[in-house]
């Protein structure tokens, strides 16, 4: 499937950002934002440091509250969302600095992207304490599913070693399977190849790619790298200072003027 | 070279999750579990029962409540000692008043009612991060003390102020109050902690576990993947609550049989059972009973030694085990936070390797 | 239930009225036990807020300090309790006491800060409670754990201001205490070091990055934050003896410093007030109808109604938190 088939007007909007501001005190964050992402898309945001992506993302899963503005999610409003409302709802994420729970296993780190997905825990503390019958069974079938991730990943050796020993890239490959044993409908990925090799990049494009075309999980990215982005994404957001610039396929954004001098610099 | 996992292998993912995988560790266990039931029982003597024994497995099951708070779940209390004595109070008020209710019903209730105080600090401490919770257990601390003392109907206006536990029958036998044999008390002890141990492990090897640690070990991220901080860490801070009340409870009916409550289960109490989880091993099972027991046997062989052998004065062995302690625990968190636990895990895995070095 | 909140409320608040000289000495009170609050309380936030340790070591700093400084004073040789050395006049000790927890701080940095830097707070939080033990543990070794008297030659006696009785040695122990604080914002502000010391606070990494020497400055905080206990120790040595409970006194800075913010010094000092003088207030008139001792909670109740509604503390600022 090409890029333009799979950008075609039809497609159901997954997520769209309406008319977003957001500041902290006197600094404005991000200003008057708005874009969407399609169902099964690739979308990359892009733009200079501090053009307000990783806030972005923060108030897509509902860990900042914009000021203005409101953000649709299969078409429902969603104003003043928490993060676990967020994550019950399908969207996952991953964090530009590794985010891992360093003291847990590579196993016991993607577990927890289970937890939203059992039930039993949050009902009562008995079946857990007793823990043979109903909680041993849905641990069990939980653990299938990871171990589906860790495949995927091709993490298995390290299943069992804490994460906090494990090198960057492979910490990144960790942080991904956790976004994704959750099974979610929108992924936001935060620089996933930050400070990595080429051939960890590689690895990570492919998984992105994967995950994106098996799953058919919807995917937003923030990454620097424009060789990636332009590969990955189906349509790239620019945003610079606070404010959308450009918006289009990977070709209409790397011709726009305003994309070049944000990049560049240019005398205002 | 016996210690080895060669040829066992794991056919299913409960085999993979059991909580002594190891065939060779399955032994050890059992092998511990026959001394604790049937040589001690049958060669131990009162002294050894009440002095050390019956401590080393009520602190346990404190120092079990407290690393679910502090080793898996990231935060500090200081007021163990408080909740220990809400839980003394709770099983002092609910024997006397409903002398029907069944003994254990009435530790578990003890430890249910513990829970229910330990929310009222817990709430307004644990919606922010920081270390507002040691400081609202420190007020559950000096509050509870005081009101155990100053509020008469607390000790039912005996004159003396003091609760005693009065006797209690379990299956016939009589395990607490001034005749209960220390044998007996000994072996209930040993069960129910046994029995309390193996839920708490269950607990924290589950996903109610994973979402403690995942708090513990970065509250942002663990938040931005769907847990819920305020709600994570007050369920921690409760079941922590209600296994520290039960401990208090037991410490009274079966250990100490009769207590002045403010000064049995003081702010030190608290430091104690803090430094049972930091010597034993933050987030570890048997590190609670690691810690516990050695908590429980230093000051009694420094004591020998230093006052019954050197000769030294009482105050002295004191001071001088304030400094082992403080500096063990300094060493411990510099060192191996995660205690005696982890070198005993070290012990292991040297002996898998055994005799070659690497 | 007109009785109950005529007991409870207009009942102590009539009391107050009736006997307004009473009542402004036992604010007096107060406010000079608010001033040792204040003095812990600080030494808490100078540490805190360079070295985001949370050093619950503070009270016990205190309580070291005066042992060292009746020890230099009486004479008393280390771990024998034997009187046999000279007496040393109070300047000499003092100086002496200040070198010594100078030599503290640099033994806390070597042993116990360098290795633990980066860990989590909670750890290093731990750590200090160990080193409280140890700090104790130590004191009374060298210098034996009886109830000592300190005497540094603090004028003592009252005089009468219109009907209110006014302690000497309150009027000097403020007088101290506000010397000290007053030095410690014209250091912070007008020095080199000041300067380190608030680049430290306000940002590690980047403090490091601009050629400020860490080290350095923890050793510098850690001896200020010594100096403080010093003074606070001696404050509280003369007026009630050098004793264990001073350390459990001390830790009704943490309290103070919910009221306060744990960062902000200016909040350390009136949070402190504000619990010297609310406690004392509560033991006097509301104290009789609960059977008394409110004092030992009083201050902690307080804090954990206040974080009900300011969490970050009168003075504190909101945190804006990153991923």
């Amino acid at each position: 499937m090409s890029a333009a088939e799979r950008t075609g007007s039809d497609r159901e909007v997954m997520l769209s950002v309406e008319n977003i501001t957001l500041s902290f005190g006197a600094v404005r964050a991000i200003r008057d934002v708005s874009f969407d992402i399609l169902k099964g898309e690739i979308r990359a945001i892009i733009g200079p440091n501090g053009a307000g992506k990783t806030s972005m993302l923060n108030v897509i899963n509902g860990f900042y509250h914009p000021q203005q503005g409101q953000i649709l999610f299969r078409g429902a409003v969603r104003r003043q969302m928490r993060p676990h409302e967020a994550a019950a709802g399908g969207i996952a994420r991953t964090f530009q600095n590794v985010a891992l729970f360093k003291g847990m296993t590579t196993l016991d780190n993607i577990m927890t992207g289970r937890n939203l997905k059992m039930k039993s825990w949050r009902t009562s503390l008995l079946p857990a304490m007793i823990y043979y019958g109903p909680t041993q069974r849905e641990e069990i079938a939980n653990r299938e599913h990871v171990e589906r991730v860790i495949d995927f990943l091709e993490i298995e050796a390290i299943r069992k070693v804490p994460v906090g020993r494990l090198p960057y890239g492979l910490q990144k490959r960790v942080e991904l399977g956790r976004a994704l044993a959750a099974e979610p409908d929108l992924l936001l990925l935060d620089e996933p190849m930050a400070g990595m090799n080429l051939e960890e990049k590689q690895d990570m494009c492919r998984f992105v790619l994967d995950v994106n075309d098996e799953f058919g999980t919807t995917i937003a990215l923030i990454e620097h790298d424009m060789g990636v982005v332009m590969d990955l994404s189906d349509r790239v957001v620019v945003l610079d200072h606070g404010e959308k610039i450009a918006d289009g396929t990977p070709d209409e954004v790397k011709n726009d003027q305003n994309v070049i001098d944000a990049y560049l610099g240019v005398s205002h | 070279m016996f210690y080895r996992e060669a040829g066992q292998f794991k056919a299913s993912y409960a085999a993979d999750q059991a909580i002594f995988p190891l065939r060779q560790d399955q032994w050890g266990v059992a092998l511990m579990l026959l001394v604790a039931l049937v040589v001690f029982p049958a060669f131990g003597n009162e002294y050894f029962f009440q002095a050390i024994l019956i401590p080393v497995m009520i602190f346990s099951l404190a120092a079990i409540g407290l690393n679910i708070l502090t080793g898996y779940c990231g935060q500090l209390s200081l007021g163990t000692g408080g909740f220990m004595a809400v839980g003394a109070v709770a099983c002092y008020k609910l024997t006397t008043g409903f002398p029907e209710l069944d003994f254990i019903i009435v530790l578990l209730l003890s430890g249910v009612i513990t829970a229910l105080v330990g929310l009222l600090f817990g709430v307004p401490s644990l919606r922010i991060k920081g270390f507002y919770l040691a400081v609202a257990t420190l007020a559950a601390q000096f509050f509870l003390s005081w009101l155990f003392n100053k509020v008469a109907w607390f000790q039912n206006y005996t004159p003396s102020g003091t609760i005693t536990m009065p006797p209690r029958d379990v299956f016939g036998i009589t395990i607490t109050g001034a005749e209960a044999d220390a044998m007996h008390r000994y072996v209930f002890c040993l069960v129910f902690v046994a029995v309390l141990a193996m839920a708490a492990k269950n607990l924290v090897r589950g996903p109610i576990g994973r979402s403690w640690m995942a708090i513990r070990d970065m509250d942002i991220a663990a938040e931005l993947i769907g847990f819920r901080p305020f709600q994570t860490k007050l369920l921690a801070f409760s079941v922590s609550s209600f296994y520290v009340g039960v401990a208090g409870a037991m410490a009274l009916s079966l250990w100490l049989g009769s207590v002045e409550t403010a000064e049995a289960f003081d702010i030190n109490v608290s430091f104690q059972v803090l430094f049972m989880i930091i010597i034993g091993g933050l987030g570890s099972m048997l590190g609670s009973f690691l810690g516990a027991a050695f908590i429980v046997l230093t000051p009694i062989m420094l004591t020998n030694v230093m006052v019954g052998g050197l000769g030294l004065q009482a105050v002295t062995a004191k001071h001088f085990e304030f400094m082992l302690f403080g500096g063990l625990i300094i060493f411990f968190l510099i060192v191996e936070p995660h205690g005696m636990a982890r070198l005993w895990q070290i012990i292991k895995e040297k002996l898998r390797m055994w005799p070659f070095p690497h | 239930m007109m009785d109950f909140i005529d007991l409870v409320v207009f009942g102590p608040i009539l009391d107050m009225a009736e006997y307004p000289a009473f009542f402004l000495e036992v604010v007096f009170g107060g406010l000079m036990s608010g001033v040792m609050y204040s003095l812990v309380a600080l030494g808490f936030v100078l540490i805190f807020k360079a070295s985001g340790v949370f050093n619950f070591a503070q009270g016990v700093f205190a309580l070291f300090a005066a042992l060292t400084l009746v020890g230099l004073m009486t004479g008393t040789v280390p771990f024998s309790l034997d009187k046999a050395l000279p007496e040393l006049p109070a300047w000499v000790a003092i100086v002496l006491t200040l070198l010594v927890m100078v030599l503290l701080a640099i033994a806390v940095e070597r042993i116990m800060l360098r290795p633990l830097v980066n860990q989590d707070q909670i750890i290093m939080f731990m750590s200090t409670i160990g080193l409280a033990f140890v700090l104790e543990g130590l004191g009374d070794t060298i210098w034996g754990s009886e109830v000592k008297a300190l005497d540094v030659g603090i004028p003592t006696g009252f005089f009468m201001l219109g009907e209110i009785q006014i302690q000497v040695f309150d009027l000097v122990a403020a007088a101290v205490a506000t010397i000290l604080v007053v030095v410690l914002a014209l250091f912070f502000q007008w020095t080199r070091t000041g300067r380190a010391l608030r680049a430290v606070a306000d940002d590690h990494q980047a403090a490091l990055s601009v050629g400020i020497p860490l080290k350095n400055i923890w050793i510098i905080v850690w001896s200020v934050a010594g100096l403080v206990a010093l003074v606070a120790g001696i404050m509280w040595g003369s007026k009630s003896g050098v004793q264990f409970s001073l350390s459990l006194i001390a830790l009704k800075a943490l309290p103070v410093l919910i009221l306060g913010g744990f960062t902000s010094v200016p909040g350390a000092i009136v949070g402190g007030l504000i619990i010297g003088v609310g406690e004392k207030v509560a033991e006097v008139y509301w104290g009789p109808l609960v059977n008394g001792a409110i004092e030992n909670w009083f201050a902690y109740v307080v804090a954990l109604v206040f974080l009900l509604f300011r969490p970050q503390g009168l003075f504190g600022e909101k945190i804006i938190e990153r991923v």
